[in-house]
């Protein structure tokens, strides 16, 4: 059977690359292999190597190329551009749309991968074939996550090109069935009927989706490469020939993988209503995991480059720093996180592939690095307490198992699957994780402090205090500032916790001077040679900018001076407030009105706009958070926030609740009042006083007749809230007929008309109606976040730092080695 | 042995500590009759909106104050008060986690989780999902 308006030949042309990725790779693999031994034939295994890996390349680019074709072009006769994209998907979205599937951000990884293999394969080294050959070998394993091939009855990955009609999608939609029976095959012309994709998820709409997922992917990818290096060391048993080449590689990972994971917390603290840049949220431990133990294995490689003590610790973390990304993708993909939390890709029956991915590269790993431990050379002589490297061991060792005990916690879904235990995360989830690692920062932050004036091997004491002396004074000066000007207001989990975070910031701020002055008194003020000094300056930052920020968060929408909200005596004042229109509210130091909004072109994208004035009038500004509203016929609101930033604090608020549209049908009725002028109608919210009717006669003949008339009355309305308001009502007599023109008082919930005078006895008729639905406003939340800029700053500083000790070691490795 | 081999058992030492008072701070996954016999401790309760009740929410008398009744699968039902925004979503929910805790004759809810069964609505719950994980689509209407 043959359906109308397919474009076949891509989703064809698709699976052919995915095949041949597939050969390629694992033609790739095995050539890297056997060019690993130095037999005579290495050069022509090499060669077939390199363009094995290149074809694979070449298919991982084309299947990217060819996806965001399908979406670009809206041929939603494939599952993916129909279930990621629609017609109404702006340009630069469509990247994000391709990763925003699990086959899409396979897909990405390759792309990642292949990338960095085609870097790797410009230089040839010894190293360079088992290295290609780990990495031909995660691109074989991730390829199958594409293919969607079924081997014996059992499907291996999902594959992206598959078409809509294949998916089960349409199988229960009658209309584009034959004779309207979903028994019967698809309508040859099924597809003229599916007019738009699904589209990309709102949410996701959004710069940072763009920009986040590729740097986080590329970080996520580059782990593989001080791994491949680990495992080409213990294959070719020559321990440690691979850390002046690995280093380079481990530094451009720590920055990629950092900046990525950061990135993430930028996008939630800047567009997601999660009201904050981390969570501990499982999505984030995960990558933040590996992240953390590819830090230790970087700093055990420095020692081990300098003095060679720490080799066996650097082969385990760079192991389990890539075992900790593929256990990372398993937690997240499998979808095992289930009530952890509702987020968790769908499971699309991967898990058992999934593991399996984990278990063909830990396996042998571990096993190999477990039979050759011994064989790892590791000098008998001890380490000197006086030593860099003594210290450095020591923030590495627990940098690393504070990474286990994240994972550990992270894990409990895995450990009741595994158990058949019922445990669910404890009562605050943030803090179960913040009282741990505090007293690791604490303790990271002094070793950051202190640990570059030690030298390698011995230090005389004297030289390490008296270049110590002038930091630490400086420190406890900026220290005494910080306590008098800005300070630590956080009462609520203790006070041994309070004292721990005014430690923290103590010795975040020495770890920052003393690297900040260890730049000149270490490197002589060379930045070029001072990247370690920089990276630990900005990681510094970082962690201040975590403390200040995090401990003097301030929720500013407390409900205490807007609309009164019952509050028991005792009790905390809550975080929503609700604004009416053009009604100003007190928050705070500033005087909030809302003052109406302004809806997108092309979405259900609402823009609310919120004037914020500060009560010494000192500063206004306007905010427009917006949110999604029933976004293609999903009820509900989507809420992105907007912020105000200053060089202190940034003024943050979103929309967390509106008035639902099915409530703002009017159905109440006018009720009428008959007065006298000078009378008072009293109604539910106060009380208005009828002034003297004015009769006017100039008006045009041929619009109200020869014996029209216009009444005027003006009305003073005074509500309980004590607003006034002064308003006059017009009602005409027109050729017979009455014609009243209401007049809305938004703020009071209510509609006035004039529906008869009678001059003769003075009596006036007004008419009231009542609704809520008349009242146009939102309820919000905002916050105030204080120094959070330290911590962005601390971001690029960290990465920055990196990439100049990147560029540094790669010159070191040049001019060592001229030859190769 | 040396001061760094003593320095890694102490620290793994303090680590396995860590973890294992860890354990002792996670709460459970409960119904509703199993929550009112842990009354005043803190749970995760699995349970439904009961559709049939009314739901008490007006932003604009106080926009903190959500109440609603939860029905469990068993049966059981219990009135569930929440100090804060109504989740937009909450009418459309098939399955909604409260976290909080049973007291005097109520559940007293910190926070709320919803799963709907539309398109979106499972990433969104309570907008505290992570973007990167995303739901599925498939329930959704082809033709739309």
């Amino acid at each position: 059977m043959s359906y109308t308006g397919e474009h076949l030949i891509y989703g064809q042309l698709g699976n052919f690359l995915i095949v041949l990725s597939l050969v390629a790779a694992a033609v790739a693999i095995f050539s890297f292999a056997r060019a690993t031994r130095p037999l005579e034939d290495q050069a022509s295994w090499l060669r077939l190597g390199r363009i094995a890996f290149t074809t694979q390349s070449v298919a991982v680019f084309g299947i990217f190329a060819l996806l965001i074709y399908l979406l670009q072009q809206h041929l939603f006769e494939y599952h993916y551009a129909w279930k990621h994209s629609s017609r109404s998907l702006e340009f630069k979205y469509l990247l994000a749309a391709i990763w925003e599937g699990q086959e899409g951000s396979f897909l990405l990884w390759m792309t990642c991968h292949s990338i960095l293999g085609l870097v790797l394969l410009r230089k040839q080294t010894e190293w360079r074939a088992p290295v290609m050959s780990v990495l031909s070998l995660a691109q074989f394993a991730l390829t199958t996550m594409i293919t969607g091939l079924y081997i014996f009855g059992w499907k291996m990955g999902s594959n992206p090109f598959i078409l809509l009609r294949d998916s089960g999608v349409l199988d229960n939609a009658p209309a584009l069935h034959l004779n309207f029976d979903i028994t019967q095959p698809l309508r040859p012309d099924y597809l003229s009927s599916i007019k738009d994709g699904n589209d990309l998820n709102p949410l996701l709409q959004n710069y940072w989706m763009v920009i986040h997922p590729p740097v986080l992917f590329m970080g996520f990818a580059s782990t593989i490469i001080p791994f491949a290096y680990a495992i080409a060391g213990l294959w070719k048993k020559n321990y440690g020939g691979w850390a002046a080449e690995a280093l380079p590689w481990a530094l451009f990972s720590t920055a990629v993988l950092g900046v990525g994971i950061m990135m993430g917390g930028m996008w939630a603290y800047e567009s997601l209503s999660f009201g904050g840049y981390w969570a501990w949220d499982p999505v984030e431990n995960a990558s933040l995991v590996p992240w953390m133990i590819g830090v230790a294995g970087l700093h055990t490689l420095l020692i081990y480059k300098s003095t060679q003590h720490s080799l066996r610790a650097t082969y385990l973390f760079f192991i389990l720093g890539f075992l900790f990304i593929l256990y990372s993708t398993f937690l997240t993909r499998s979808g095992i996180l289930g009530e952890t939390s509702v987020h968790a890709f769908t499971d699309l029956g991967m898990n058992w592939q999934l593991l399996a991915f984990v278990s063909v590269f830990a396996l042998p790993s571990l096993g190999w690095l477990a039979i050759r431990y011994k064989q790892i050379p590791s000098p008998q002589k001890e380490e000197e307490v006086s030593s860099r490297e003594f210290w450095m061991f020591i923030g590495s060792l627990l940098f690393f198992l504070s990474a286990l005990v994240i994972i550990g916690q992270t894990s409990l879904p895995v450990f009741n699957k595994l158990f058949g235990t019922n445990l669910a995360p404890p009562e605050d989830v943030e803090f179960s994780y913040n009282s741990i690692q505090i007293y690791v920062a604490i303790i990271v932050a002094l070793l950051t402090a202190f640990t570059q004036y030690f030298k390698y091997r011995r230090t005389e004491s004297s030289f390490f205090w008296k270049k110590m002396l002038l930091p630490l004074l400086i420190t406890l000066v900026l220290f005494g500032l910080f306590a008098w000007l800005i300070g630590i207001d956080y009462t609520r989990k203790g006070p041994v916790f309070e004292v721990s975070i005014w430690l923290a910031v103590l010795l975040s701020l020495y770890a920052l001077v003393a690297n900040l002055s260890y730049i000149w008194v270490g490197a002589n003020g060379q930045l070029k040679n001072a990247g370690g000094s920089v990276a630990h300056v900005g990681f510094a930052m970082v962690l201040l900018g975590i403390f200040i920020s995090s401990s003097n968060k301030e929720i500013i929408s407390n409900n205490i001076d807007g609309i009164p909200a019952p509050l028991a005596e005792g009790e905390n004042p809550r975080e929503n407030l609700t604004l009416i229109k053009d009604m100003p509210v007190n928050m705070a130091n500033y005087t909030l009105t809302y003052i109406g909004d302004s809806a997108h072109p092309k979405k259900q994208l609402w823009y609310y706009k919120i004037r914020f004035a500060s009560k010494n009038g000192s500063d206004s500004f306007l905010l427009m958070p917006n949110a999604f509203v029933n976004y293609k016929g999903n009820e509900g609101l989507m809420a992105n926030p907007d912020a105000r930033h200053y060089w202190s604090h940034d003024i943050f608020t979103y929309i967390t609740s509106i008035p639902n549209p099915e409530n703002a049908v009017d159905t109440s009725r006018f009720v009428t009042y008959a007065r006298m002028s000078g009378d008072s109608l009293f109604y539910s919210k106060g009380v208005m006083i009828i002034g003297l009717p004015k009769v006017r006669k100039d008006i045009p003949d041929d619009l109200f007749g020869k014996d029209g008339r216009l009444y005027e009355l003006p009305l003073t309305i005074q509500s309980s809230t004590g607003s006034s308001y002064q308003l006059t009502l017009r009602g005409a007599a027109a050729k017979g007929q009455w014609i009243a023109i209401p007049d809305t008082i938004t703020s009071e919930g209510m509609i006035v008309q004039l529906q008869r005078v009678l001059l003769e006895d003075g009596t006036i008729e007004l008419g009231i109606k009542e609704s809520d639905a008349l009242l146009q406003y939102v309820t919000l939340k905002a916050y105030k976040y204080p120094f959070i800029k330290l911590l962005w700053y601390g971001v690029w500083i960290t990465a920055i730092g990196l990439l100049i000790s990147m560029a540094r070691r790669i010159r070191l490795a040049r001019t060592s080695q001229p030859s190769s | 042995m040396k001061k760094l081999h003593i320095v890694l058992l102490v620290l793994i030492a303090v680590s396995i500590a860590v973890l294992i008072s860890f354990t002792n701070t996670t709460s459970t996954y409960d119904t509703i009759d199993t929550a009112k016999e842990k009354s005043g401790k803190f749970v995760h309760l699995m349970a439904k909106l009961d559709k049939s009740a009314p739901i008490e929410y007006d932003a604009l008398n106080n926009p903190n104050y959500l109440s609603f009744t939860a029905v469990d699968s068993l049966g059981a039902s219990v009135k569930v008060v929440y100090h804060s925004a109504k989740p937009d979503n909450l009418e459309m929910s098939e399955k909604i986690v409260l976290k909080g805790k049973y007291k005097e004759g109520q559940f007293e809810c910190e926070e709320i989780q919803t799963k709907c069964p539309s398109k979106y609505k499972e990433a969104e719950a309570q907008g505290k999902s992570h973007p990167g994980t995303i739901a599925d689509p498939r329930m959704a209407d082809p033709t739309n």
